[in-house]
């Protein structure tokens, strides 16, 4: 975690080289909240079935295009494409563990959960169990997910207003809190739906548009998709790492850990994808079982647009980053506090001459650090020298969230471009939060308030509820956005690995098995929660718990020497809780009394797309005979 | 998954006829066992690309190039999504066909 005063640092060194690009920010990202006011102004609701799953009545391309845009976060607009570059071949666990779930999504859940209606994943977790304690597990599990998720997007917010505009990380957040507040309290999730419609396009131009230009730049070929495969780049990236003596781009198995754990880390990231309560309540937002399957195909495809793309970021960026500067000459060395250190921080050139003003303004921030070891005056970014000898590499520290923030900056893009990137990280980290935000207050105020206290409350009375719930959630999230927990990028490890666990083996075997009963069900979600939560907090522990020196578990940071459960880190462990989950809850439901009979006519009416207009489908009594 | 779709055919056609709000199902069974179908066959198509190509042999697969790249590589960055989308796509394309086949369509 990185604190206030070197983004505020970079900021005002920025303002001096940076005043055009200033000026474009400014009016782009008016431009866009205008945007995002107006349409939450239009599409405020009166009705709970507006406020929770607008009406049901989104169109399938629009709904994909917010489904996107809800998926789509700041980490993966800023983070993402700096992750892979740095991680190589294995990168995939994350493009494959962020795409694939949505096939889970579309064939295995999403047409039946539109089906069975209402309004939250709690409320088919309850219905399906016929059990008030499963329901507030769900309920609880689906608000810490979505806790741990929105306070990143608050700091995000926070994060790209300190950047691009030189004012304090508390103010974006705030700005971000107000702006979220206006069109979530008064929409719900039919003003959250089209306003991620239009942030999904300001996110998708603005990763593309730069991307575009940086390939053409670099090969010639202006698709990124295809200058990634089919231009030299990808191979001369390759030639210089090994000159520089570093693994290959494309080896596999280098980045994170064996063979086993990079493929239990994509399971867990894709089975948690397509448990994670913020995306799946937006198939419940759809008019149609059919616009259901649809809108997931629709999902897919804009995120594809992104995902496809950030792989070749990731090459271009790290090509650019050691050809610009590798053997650079350093023309000055200054002694400069950084994180209330003192730090000697270097003016460099590039081996053309041209000088690296973003390297500097980026060491004031401490995501880049320097050290002229051999003081030769000039910053080798070699792992190995002439003689083949392993030694230290002079570029001491390159921050992942430098390759797309400093990257337009590093292939000297026009002013608007960067403006672009900053509206577009705003969007992302905007239309995430509010996903999120909704689900948060409709765990709070539909799941535990209305179900537990006020069953009878009146429609006017849900909403006001709803709004409350809305707002509470929002200034929850803002004070996380402000005072971080140090852990935040630990506990998301916790959100995937809990919702593969929890979520994705209930519902699925909910749908799928009529034999599934609440014994079992509840035991395996308990069972796969609690194992997966002691392993990665066992796995974490000096990192979220304060006093804690050393993991429980004995294990070391290393991704690449996990020694316990087969070198199986706690990324991929949601990836065993999920089948820990589906063997206990297979056992114990055969050997427990089958669920009783309206429970096994829900399941029918979730199977067959007729009648979803209709909350609940009506059996027959005679029915219970036939079982 | 353990299924008994027999057991629900005669309930499904007495309903049918009793409840105006549903349209007649002419064949659940059916209905679901083509559903059924569909799913598991895309899902092997998921599993290989994405656990197959992508991971259990990549190193296998990058002995072949395609354009300037190995070719696991490219199914682990690029390949494997450019599958997904079509899946969905080929899901939705189907059960469109399926739902009208079977007269469940809304």
């Amino acid at each position: 975690m990185f604190d206030l005063s070197q983004w505020v640092l970079l900021a005002s060194d920025a303002s001096q080289a940076e005043g055009t690009t200033r000026v474009w920010t400014i009016s782009l990202i008016l431009v866009t909240f205008m945007m995002y006011l107006y349409i939450g102004w239009q599409s405020r609701v009166k009705e709970t079935e507006g406020f929770y799953v607008a009406g049901k009545g989104i169109p399938a391309i629009a709904n994909g295009a917010a489904t996107a845009a809800d998926w789509m976060s700041a980490a993966s607009f800023i983070s993402m494409a700096g992750l892979i570059s740095f991680t190589g071949s294995d990168g995939l666990v994350y493009l494959l563990g962020w795409t694939g779930g949505y096939v889970l999504l579309a064939l295995l859940l999403a047409p039946y959960l539109r089906k069975f209606g209402q309004y939250t994943v709690p409320d088919f977790v309850g219905a399906r169990y016929y059990s008030e304690t499963a329901r507030i597990v769900a309920a609880i599990c689906a608000i810490f997910v979505s806790v741990t998720y929105v306070a990143g997007q608050m700091r995000g917010v926070g994060i790209v207003f300190s950047r691009f505009l030189q004012v304090e990380v508390y103010q974006g957040v705030i700005v971000g809190m107000v702006v979220v507040a206006f069109f979530a309290v008064l929409g719900g999730m039919k003003g959250i739906t089209w306003t991620q419609v239009a942030q999904y396009f300001v996110l998708i131009l603005a990763f593309i548009i730069p991307a575009i230009a940086i390939a053409n730049h670099l090969t010639g070929n202006p698709v990124p998709q295809l200058a990634f495969a089919f231009s030299e780049i990808t191979v001369q990236l390759n030639e210089e790492l090994s000159t520089l003596g570093f693994q290959k781009y494309t080896e596999p198995f280098t980045g994170f850990g064996n063979k086993l754990n990079v493929f239990c880390a994509t399971a867990a990231l894709m089975f948690g994808t397509a448990g994670l309560p913020h995306v799946i309540v937006r198939f419940y937002t759809v008019k149609t079982v059919r616009a259901a399957r649809w809108s997931a195909f629709w999902a897919l495809l804009f995120i594809a647009l992104l995902y496809t793309t950030a792989p070749a970021i990731a090459v271009f960026a790290r090509y650019n980053l050691i050809k610009s500067l590798h053997n650079s000459k350093v023309i000055d060395a200054v002694e400069e506090q950084v994180d209330g250190e003192p730090r000697t921080l270097y003016h460099l050139e590039d081996p053309n001459g041209t000088e690296l003003t973003w390297a500097y303004s980026w060491q004031q921030t401490g995501l880049l650090h320097f050290d002229d070891k051999d003081g030769d005056g000039s910053i080798n970014l070699a792992m190995k020298n002439r003689a083949g000898e392993t030694i230290a590499s002079e570029a001491v520290h390159i921050d992942k969230d430098i390759m797309v923030l400093a990257t337009p900056e590093v292939a000297n893009l026009p002013p608007p471009l960067i403006a672009l990137v900053a509206a577009g990280g705003l969007a992302a980290a905007l239309s995430t939060a509010a996903g999120l935000l909704l689900v948060i207050s409709s765990s709070m105020a539909h799941d535990l308030y209305i179900h537990f206290f006020d069953p009878k409350a009146s429609e006017a009375k849900r909403l006001t509820v709803g709004r409350v719930c809305i707002v509470l959630a929002i200034v929850i999230a803002g004070y996380f956005g402000i005072f971080p927990p140090g852990f935040i990028g630990e506990v998301v490890a916790f959100a995937f690995g809990l919702a593969a666990a929890s979520f994705f083996p209930a519902i699925l075997l909910g749908i799928f098995n009529r034999r599934v009963n609440r014994a079992g069900a509840v035991t395996g979600m308990i069972v796969g929660l609690a194992f997966t939560g002691m392993y990665i907090l066992g796995n974490t522990a000096h990192k979220i718990i304060p006093g804690v020196e050393t993991p429980w578990f004995g294990l070391i940071e290393d991704p690449n020497n996990y020694t316990w459960c087969f070198g199986i880190g706690p990324q991929g462990i949601g990836a065993v809780g999920m089948l820990l989950n589906f063997v206990v809850t297979l056992a114990i439901s055969y050997i427990t009394p089958p669920p009783p009979q309206e429970v096994r006519d829900l399941v029918e009416s979730v199977r067959v797309p007729v009648g979803s207009h209709e909350p609940e489908a009506h059996f027959d009594e005679d029915d219970a005979t036939h079982d | 998954m353990a299924e008994t779709p027999e057991n629900k055919s005669k309930s499904e056609s007495n309903e049918a006829g009793n409840t105006p709000t549903q349209s007649v199902v002419r064949d659940p069974i059916g209905y679901w066992r083509t559903n059924l179908t569909v799913i598991l066959s895309l899902l092997s198509i998921w599993a290989i690309v994405s656990y197959g190509c992508s991971i259990l042999f990549i190193e296998q697969l990058n002995e072949i190039t395609i354009g300037k790249i190995p070719l696991g590589f490219w199914f682990a960055q690029q390949g494997s999504i450019y599958v997904f989308v079509v899946l969905i796509f080929v899901y939705a394309l189907l059960m469109d066909r399926f739902d009208k086949k079977y007269g469940v369509e809304e």
